[in-house]
């Protein structure tokens, strides 16, 4: 038990947490926007929309994202200076956010899609025969269904994604748990035990209560039909 | 007013053409499943669409507000042509009720919100007057005291009563029904019947794909009678079900009304 307090006191690894959390939260809000519009996309009756939509998921969904963090830092930084921020670690931050969202965009695209298909399509027909146009019809009677038959797979999107986020230590942002993690195994290989058990526990920690949430929510806010 | 016989002739309280088919073609895949479909509904016509299953009765139906496409030919709704897309489209669907053998009520709304959802976001009715309205709607059709409730606590009467009026709510020119009691429990039908029976009397335009021949006869201008894509034949509902002139009626009529 020494151990772990002694590791605790010694490296500051609830911040390293919270630094993935922050990563998690940024990268969760903006894959689920971009991720909605690839799902508008995909279900809009307009063919080069469906197209994109669909090109840009079997794009990144079938792309390893340790390949898109690297690419950000090394190729988008690195070689061709897109910056988010003038302070390095704020910058590093933010491209590792951006690879996120590319990354994860694809599956709240296709965790959204399968809520769609919980959808009855005489719903749509309800909604286009009292002359709501496609756009009005999809956000206001398709998507909110879709998103309540959606929570499940999106919440299993939101888990792969709060794990994905120790991918930013290819990203450079040095002070995520992994990270951190690398530099105590380094400085303190006798507390390996305790290192490894201390950011394994961490995550199923933060981790189970939005598998929970998520059983939970879909249940209740099921749509009744 | 009809001008095109003495007032003594059924059908003379009609107005201007108001619904209009012609030539219109449609195929899913190998079956032609509308063949050459002429056909005119007047401004306060009451035309009931009958026929075996599988005719293109409820093909029909919804090609008026093109929830189904056609191959050839047109549809003009008071005048103009169905837009094929858009704005345009939804603008003239916002004209054509439509009433659904699943009811289809919007889930996740309440009765009330059902009803006037289309009048807000698409007439652009404050809220208040869109459920001041929406109410008076719901209680001509008997519903008002569910108006809180979601469609999924509603009997199928009931939900289908609701869809009544939410297509009312838009002010329709038409209104489509599309086997409006296929779906509903027999002791139900009879509400669902008042209520459109009441509407025909009204002067609703209205154009019904049903079985139901009490309804017919009692509200019905014409009956049209479709069989494999064609219409048959069309008369007033006493002419067809007493005199039905082709084979095709004469034998579907036989099996319906044999019990």
């Amino acid at each position: 038990m020494q151990e772990y307090l002694d590791i605790v006191r010694e490296y500051d690894v609830l911040g390293a947490f919270w630094v993935n959390i922050q990563l998690a939260f940024w990268a969760a809000l903006f894959s689920l926007v971009l991720g909605s519009i690839l799902a508008l996309f995909r279900i809009s009756p307009i063919p080069s929309l469906q197209w994109a939509g669909s090109a840009y998921v079997t794009v990144f969904r079938n792309m390893p994202l340790t390949i898109i963090m690297v690419f950000m830092v090394l190729g988008a930084w690195g070689q061709l200076e897109f910056s988010l921020a003038t302070d390095f670690d704020t910058n590093f931050f933010w491209l590792a956010v951006v690879g996120l969202t590319i990354y994860h965009a694809a599956f709240v695209c296709e965790a959204i899609r399968s809520g769609v298909n919980t959808v009855p399509v005489g719903q749509a027909e309800a909604a286009r025969s009292i002359g709501l146009p496609f756009v009005a019809a999809a956000r206001l009677v398709i998507l909110p269904q879709a998103f309540r038959g959606a929570i499940a797979p999106l919440g299993n999107v939101l888990i792969a994604l709060i794990k994905n986020t120790t991918v930013a230590a290819a990203a450079s942002v040095a002070t995520e748990t992994s990270s951190v993690m690398r530099t105590m195994i380094e400085f303190r290989p006798d507390y390996i035990y305790a290192i490894f058990f201390t950011f394994a526990i961490g995550y199923v920690i933060l981790v189970t209560p939005v598998g929970l949430l998520s059983t939970s929510l879909s249940r209740k806010l099921a749509v009744a039909r | 007013m009809d001008n095109s016989g003495s007032s003594t002739t059924p059908g003379s309280h009609l107005g201007a053409p108001l619904v209009e088919l012609e030539g219109v073609n449609k195929h899913f895949g190998d079956l032609h499943v509308l063949q050459e479909i002429e056909l005119t509904v007047r401004r306060g016509e009451v035309l009931v669409v009958i026929g075996p299953s599988g005719s293109g009765k409820s093909t029909l139906c919804r090609a008026i507000n093109r929830l189904e496409t056609i191959d050839e030919g047109e549809i003009r709704i008071d005048g103009e042509p169905l837009p094929a897309e858009g704005r345009d489209l939804a603008r003239l669907r916002a004209d054509v009720g439509m009433v659904f053998q699943a009811f289809n009520l919007f889930a996740h709304k309440t009765v009330l919100d059902n009803v006037t959802l289309g009048p807000r976001k698409v007439r652009k009715l404050s809220k208040s007057d869109a459920e001041t309205e929406a109410l008076e709607l719901l209680d001509r059709v008997g519903v008002k005291n569910q108006a809180a409730k979601f469609p999924a606590q509603l009997s199928g009467g009931q939900q289908q009563r609701v869809a009544i009026a939410r297509s009312l709510a838009m002010h329709p020119k038409v209104m489509l029904f599309d086997e409006p009691t296929s779906a509903l429990d027999p002791e139900m039908i009879n509400e669902v019947l008042d209520s459109m029976v009441r509407l025909a009397q009204e002067g609703m335009t209205m154009i019904v794909v049903t079985h139901e021949m009490g309804f017919a006869r009692k509200a019905a201008d014409r009956v049209v009678f479709m069989a494999d894509g064609q219409i048959v034949e069309q008369d007033t509902p006493e002419e067809f079900f007493t005199n039905p002139k082709s084979d095709r009626a004469k034998d579907f009529l036989s099996k319906i009304l044999a019990h």
